[in-house]
């Protein structure tokens, strides 16, 4: 199951379509880190709206990913992660520290915009 | 309800996925709350993996129980694999043989109500754990 990665303005965006395995997330974490380079991308957008588990694996996987574009110079925000996902996220003690997360993908996109002051690089 | 058992063998990647949706049909099914059905699945989204990492393969089972007037949910995760040799290090938090977080085990029983570990080095190891369903 590969993970459709659109480029908007300076940002990708990765829209995750269902549940993922584990080589599906290493597949998207590797992807993300080369198309930020290829495309010159100032910021990722991740959305795991669909996703009805985030156990210990895909959260080490998105924060590894995270970093990785960071170091490459763009900024990783995960959006859309259900309120339920949350909860058993935190009873698992599981965090996302030191990583951007927004509420939606439109809050997402505003948040890069004012990060990397590039708000007028997309309509 | 019926006692029926769900038996999902653990062999690959894909069945981590399968396991954790069993999971939830079978919660969902017996009544359990949207949070309770996804705390289940992402528990045993950790045990199948610590199947798949440290056995190769193995098998997860669920069964809904009646206990009086409380339900609660099974589930078994048993593999022959190596076993754990501490199982008191296994289970801290932040511990892994595996390169992992070290949140697999104890992570999993943070999210469940009972939790048991079963093991013999050499033989393998079974874990059962439980959730009852809340009022």
């Amino acid at each position: 199951m590969q993970v459709p990665i659109l480029k908007q303005g300076s940002y990708l965006i990765a829209s995750i379509q269902s549940s993922l395995t584990d080589s599906d997330l290493c597949q998207l974490r590797d992807a993300l880190v080369g198309q930020v380079g290829r495309f010159r991308a100032r910021g990722v957008i991740i959305d795991v709206t669909p996703l009805d588990v985030m156990d210990s694996f895909a959260v080490r996987t998105l924060r590894d990913l995270a970093h990785m574009t960071r170091l490459r110079g763009s900024e990783t925000v995960i959006v859309g992660i259900q309120p339920e996902v949350a909860f058993a996220m935190v009873q698992l003690g599981l965090t996302l520290r030191g990583i951007s997360t927004a509420l939606d993908l439109e809050e997402g996109l505003a948040f890069l915009d004012s990060r990397t002051d590039e708000a007028h690089g997309r309509d | 309800m019926a006692e029926t058992e769900i038996l999902v063998p653990i062999d690959s990647e894909v069945d981590i996925i399968s396991a954790r949706r069993h999971g939830r049909d079978l919660a969902r099914s017996a009544g359990f709350s949207l949070g309770d059905q996804t705390v289940i699945a992402t528990a045993v989204s950790e045990i199948a993996r610590n199947i798949l990492m440290y056995a190769k393969r193995g098998e997860v089972r669920f069964r809904v129980v009646n206990d009086g007037d409380r339900c609660g949910l099974i589930v078994v995760a048993a593999d022959r694999g190596p076993g754990i040799a501490d199982v008191d290090l296994a289970l801290q938090e932040g511990h892994s043989t595996a390169g992992g977080l070290g949140l697999g085990l104890p992570g999993a029983r943070r999210l469940m109500d009972d939790f048991e570990i079963v093991t013999a080095v050499g033989e393998g190891t079974a874990i059962t754990m439980r959730k009852w369903r809340g009022k």
